[in-house]
């Protein structure tokens, strides 16, 4: 009896040390970001050097934009406070490494999902947060209204390694115009080589354009012409490998356009605790368990809705009312004419 | 313990330490590329680069390979490096003399020159010529000719563009003249040593270098036409000029900067080097009768040579290097092209820094050898 | 009177020809400063461009008359030994005269006199000189980057100290000095690193803590270049040794560090650091992007301050090793007390030159994202509120910078001529 009492117990503390054991690296399989991210008690966010609605810095070194947006949801969601957040200006050149590498958790620095970013480099985009198209600037005064103006010999400036670059030569060539490419690295030295008159017209993706032409010296001399050239879908980036940080930042995009969807706004947040909607009420943590699939508390959604507010609130407040771009063309919901359309949270 | 073990011992240590030290970053590297799903390999260089190049001395656009982008991109690089040598060389021979002159005034610009343009950094300069000084040109349709046929403006220096009709025939005259000229040379030389009597070689070389390519012109059916750029209207505000060659602002900031900087640390060089010369060559040679201009000339400058050839190798060696600082303005030569934009659309950083280090470093090594092989030769025929 | 002839002037009527000679000469100097300061022309009735190389015909003519050898009067004979020797010189003597003084005007009033420095914007920048309101505006970003203006003081204080630590060197009594190298290798840059560590970048103590990436201006240019030398100049030392060393490894070993580092140029190098380097680091190791820019350069200015000091090992005779070694030295004990010091004494000019180098060089570290001056320029320029400045601040940069260094050089120039003196 005692012998067979001494076996059970053995038995019994083996399987307990196994399923401890198990649950503890299955546990330790949730985000080593998240985990990461929670003991340094900020985001990390590599975002641009400045470009105003999408990420800029004030005079006080305080950030604000769409992208920035993006990742104080996260911050939000994770840590409980949009504004835990650090931002890292990166160049177009070191914005890949410094994810890959390690530097930054999250990319939300307007880059434009394509293929060979998605699979040949370790990254993973996690969704969209602006759809956009790639355009061409040029002065008033040049009387061109339409590309289809554009005459051999023309000389067009841009960024380097971007798609950008690649798409205006895929342009070029199928119209058979000779064109010049005059590239630059840093955005404010492309800008001030069309200001001055190096180039004669300014390509990048047309939200870059209406903000960059509050950089220029006489903003009303410059006129985007109506063709858009090419597909530019933009939008945050993660490291391949955390699949479980992949979720989190891509459900805190999804939950801030759903928000919208039904009509959740930062004001109204609380009192939609009580709404009828099961649909509102899982988005405002009143009903379900979403946050535990990720590591998180219920609240995660709402606070996101709360600090951050939905996307059409985070649009208006950094694209509509400065003055960059008015109308929200394809970033409005699928129900009223645009193309933002996110799986269900639920 | 003898000597042998402890002679040993350090080096077993050395090479112990730097294995591991190279083994810790590879095995790194590896990690962290498998994790990311990154594969390492030079294959990217056959995929077709997408992109194209402001300016290129052969044939490209973003059909070729990456592996003809980095081509570009180094002849780019050579040929900034080679414009540069020329005229910083000129340059700075031209204020090393200046430097050593006895006219006050002369001696003072060329030192107020030298310290000017040393001590302010080569990237300052350049941004300066590039951002403040080009960007102030007219634009093209305010321009005004030079000579009628050059044109100076914000897009560039348009000038007149050689058009040869059968150019062969006259590069073939050309070479005939340079070996023709080497062998007067010998003869001239050996006449002098034999019967000492002396040819007036430049004379007939420079008759030479006319007569002949100008017989070319009349029996060999070589022509000579000029393209000159002819403004065309692009919309209502923008002009370009068309035909003739166009050199990009770019090229002409960098070069002028290199230039410009590098001649300084060239004129102390010959400065140094005619200085080395001892005051008892000088002396002596006025004592048989030579001429100020014969003294410079047969006397000052060869064993001068000795003294500034290899420091200004050194320099040619430098301005190479520095015109990588191309990176910082637009121009496309190796790090931009390649290290830049070919990094940032492929991502692959590893492959294509080593590639750029690898290229700069073959170019540094062969310039080394082939002066300590001038070194070494010179030296024999020393004391 | 004798005769005067123009074409050969003389000794005889020397007062003539000195009289007549220098007033044509002073008469072109003042047709050129009238033409250049007051836009006066006083020989606007010839043609064009009679009246253009008018200044030059008479200057020549004058330079030419009172070049008569040997006169005996001191001033005379050294102005024409100097300027006026043969009519070349004299044409060129000219041409600089002319033009230091039409260049004269156009920098006056672009620098001072049409240029505006009170004000607070855009708007007060009137005139159609220089803007130094814009400077004087952007004077803190430009000394301190993007430092918080609150905590400047952290970086004031560390570089008075560092400053006022450095000259301690020229206090101690004798018994002190055999320490003077200790604490120059070894103490100051622990001090040094760790007043950069804990007051400028902060975080302990109650400091607020500052990133690196907030560092700017010419602190970080101070920051970076001090570093720089302090790692490089052992590190370039020991490469040095190695180069020389008898042990074939270490000899290869540093022969290879010391060409590879030579022969790429700094900006790949910087690239290395930034985009490459990362990848061969563990996966959770993070390194703060200054600390590898700082590696980086060190590396790359110790193969450069390795063949200085092999210059200098090689200059020393035989004897001097062959003394230390039949006194029972050993390697080590060699090198520190007998080869060394001398050997050091004398590179100091080149190393002076490498430390020069490495502060023109400094401006190169904006191409990875760290502003120190010249890319806290870059960022002022395109401000929208202060476009259209470049130039002012070029030339405020290249001021600065030229300032610094032709003080080092003649200060080096200096240190050259005191220790060439001694040996």
């Amino acid at each position: 009896m005692f012998k067979v009492m001494k076996k059970l117990t053995s038995l019994v503390a083996v399987v307990a040390v196994v399923f401890a054991f198990t649950t503890e690296v299955m546990a330790a399989k949730k985000s080593k970001t998240l985990k990461n991210t929670q003991k340094k008690g900020f985001v990390r966010c590599g975002v641009s050097q400045g470009l105003p609605g999408f990420s800029n810095a004030d005079a006080s070194g305080n950030w604000t934009g769409v992208d920035v947006d993006v990742c104080r949801a996260v911050a939000a969601a994770t840590l409980g406070d949009a504004n835990k957040v650090k931002f890292t200006p990166l160049s177009a050149k070191e914005r890949f490494t410094a994810l890959t590498s390690g530097e930054i958790d999250i990319l939300s620095r307007n880059t434009t999902w394509t293929l060979s970013r998605d699979a040949d480099i370790g990254l993973t985009f996690v969704g969209v947060n602006f759809y956009d198209g790639q355009g061409f600037m040029v002065r008033k005064s040049s009387g061109i209204t339409s590309v289809d103006q554009f005459k051999n010999g023309i000389s067009a400036c841009t960024n380097i390694g971007t798609t950008t670059e690649l798409n205006m030569r895929d342009f070029f060539n199928s119209r058979g115009i000779s064109y010049e490419p005059v590239a630059f690295e840093k955005a404010d030295e492309v800008v001030a080589a069309y200001d001055s008159g190096r180039c004669d017209t300014y390509t990048t993706d047309k939200s870059g354009l209406a903000a960059q032409r509050t950089k220029m010296s006489n903003p009303d001399e410059h006129i985007v012409l109506p063709e858009t050239i090419s597909k530019e879908p933009l939008g945050p980036v993660v490291r391949q490998g955390d699949s479980v940080w992949e979720d989190i930042v891509r459900w805190s995009l999804n939950v801030m356009i759903e928000a919208e969807e039904y009509g959740i706004t930062s004001a109204n947040a609380d009192s939609m605790k009580n709404s009828e909607n099961p649909a509102i009420k899982r988005l405002v943590g009143a009903e379900g368990e979403l946050g535990a699939a990720f590591g998180l508390d219920n609240d995660w959604s709402l606070r996101i809705i709360k600090q951050v507010g939905n996307y059409g609130e985070s649009y208006k407040r950094n694209i509509a009312d400065t003055g960059i771009l008015p109308d929200r063309g394809p970033n409005q919901l699928w129900t009223k004419g645009g193309i933002l359309y996110v799986p269900p949270a639920r | 313990m003898n000597a042998t073990v402890r002679k040993l011992i350090p080096q077993l240590i050395t090479i112990l330490v730097v294995v591991l030290v190279f083994g810790f970053f590879t095995i790194n590297a590896q990690t962290n590329m498998d994790n990311r799903g990154i594969e390492f390999g030079y294959g990217f260089l056959s995929q077709e680069a997408s992109f194209d190049v402001q300016f290129s001395l052969i044939e490209y656009d973003g059909s070729h390979s990456y592996a003809r982008a980095y081509l570009v991109g180094l002849l780019n690089t050579l040929l900034v490096a080679f414009i540069g040598i020329i005229i910083s060389t000129i340059l700075g021979v031209i204020i090393g003399i200046a430097r050593l002159s006895p006219n006050y005034l002369i001696e003072r610009s060329a030192a107020f020159y030298v310290e000017f343009f040393r001590n302010i950094p080569l990237l300052l300069q350049i941004f300066f010529w590039y951002f403040a000084a080009l960007r102030a040109l007219p634009l093209p349709q305010d321009a005004e000719a030079i000579m009628g046929v050059f044109f100076l403006t914000i897009k560039g220096l348009f000038v007149p563009r050689f058009v040869w009709e059968n150019l062969d025939v006259f590069f073939y005259s050309i070479l005939a003249v340079i070996i023709s000229i080497v062998v007067i040379k010998n003869y001239a030389r050996r006449l002098q040593e034999n019967e000492g009597k002396q040819l007036p070689v430049l004379y007939i070389s420079l008759g030479l270098f006319i007569i002949l390519p100008l017989l070319t012109f009349l029996i060999g059916g070589v022509s000579l036409g000029f393209e000159i750029p002819v403004i065309k209207q692009l919309s209502t505000t923008s002009f370009v000029y068309e035909g003739g060659l166009g050199i990009p602002p770019e090229l002409i900031a960098l070069t002028l900067a290199l230039a410009l900087y590098t001649a300084t640390f060239i004129a102390e060089c010959v400065r140094a080097g005619i200085q080395g010369i001892s005051k008892g060559q000088k002396e002596a040679a006025a004592s048989i009768g030579l001429t100020p201009n014969q003294v410079l000339k047969l006397v000052i400058m060869p064993q001068a040579l000795r003294i500034i050839i290899p420091p200004t190798t050194n320099q040619y060696l430098n301005l190479t290097k520095n015109s990588s600082l191309a990176a910082a303005i637009a121009y496309p030569d190796l790090v931009l092209v390649f290290a830049g934009t070919a990094l940032m659309q492929t991502g692959r950083a590893i492959e294509i820094v080593s590639i750029t280090m690898l290229t700069y470093l073959s170019i540094s090594l062969s310039i080394s050898v082939l002066m300590n092989w001038y070194n070494k030769r010179i030296a024999i025929t020393e004391k | 009177m004798n005769k005067l002839n123009f074409l050969k002037p003389d000794k005889e009527n020397l007062h003539t020809y000195l009289y007549i000679g220098s007033s044509l000469f002073f008469i072109s100097i003042l047709d050129v400063f009238l033409g250049a300061f007051f836009q006066i022309n006083i020989t606007s009735f010839l043609p064009e461009f009679l009246s253009f190389i008018f200044p030059l015909i008479i200057g020549l003519i004058g330079l030419h008359l009172i070049r008569i050898e040997f006169t005996g009067i001191k001033n005379l004979d050294t102005v024409n030994k100097n300027i006026n020797t043969n009519t070349f010189n004299a044409v060129l003597t000219l041409l600089i005269i002319f033009v230091i003084i039409k260049s004269l005007p156009p920098l006056m009033s672009w620098f001072i006199i049409d240029a505006n420095i009170a004000g607070d914007t855009k708007e007060a920048c009137t005139g159609t000189g220089a803007c130094w309101t814009y400077i004087k505006i952007w004077m803190r970003r430009f000394v301190y980057g993007m430092y918080p203006n609150d905590y400047q003081w952290r970086i004031n204080i560390s570089f008075i100290l560092l400053i006022a630590l450095a000259f301690v060197g020229y206090i101690p009594s004798e018994k002190l000095k055999k320490f003077l190298t200790l604490y120059y290798v070894v103490i100051y840059p622990i001090i040094a690193f760790i007043l950069i560590y804990y007051l400028i970048s902060g975080g302990a103590f109650g400091l607020e803590w500052v990133e690196t990436g907030a560092w700017g201006g010419l602190s970080l240019t101070f920051i970076v270049s001090f570093f720089c030398l302090i790692f490089c100049f052992p590190v370039g030392m020991f490469l040095a040794l190695g180069r020389r060393s008898q042990l074939p490894t270490l000899r290869y070993i540093s022969i290879g560090f010391i060409e590879f580092w030579r022969g790429v140029p700094l900006i790949t190098v910087l690239f290395m650091s930034s985009v490459m380097f990362p990848m061969f680091l563990p996966e959770d190791f993070f390194m703060d992007k200054l600390v590898r820019v700082i590696i980086a350069i060190s590396l790359f200015e110790a193969a450069y301050v390795a063949e200085v000091i092999r210059g200098g090992l090689q200059a020393l005779p035989k004897g001097q090793y062959e003394a230390a070694k039949s006194l029972g030295m050993g390697y080590w004990k060699m090198h520190i007390f007998v080869i060394l010091p001398q050997a050091l004494k004398l590179v100091i000019p080149g190393i002076a030159n490498t430390f020069l180098a490495l502060v023109k060089d400094t401006p190169l570290i904006f191409v990875v994202g760290l502003l120190e001056i010249v890319g806290m320029l870059n960022l002022a320029k395109t401000n929208p509120k202060w476009l259209g400045f470049a130039m002012e601040g070029y030339v405020f940069a290249a001021i600065i910078f030229w300032i610094i260094c032709y003080a080092m050089s003649k200060y080096s120039y200096n240190l050259e001529l005191k220790y060439k003196t001694e040996r």
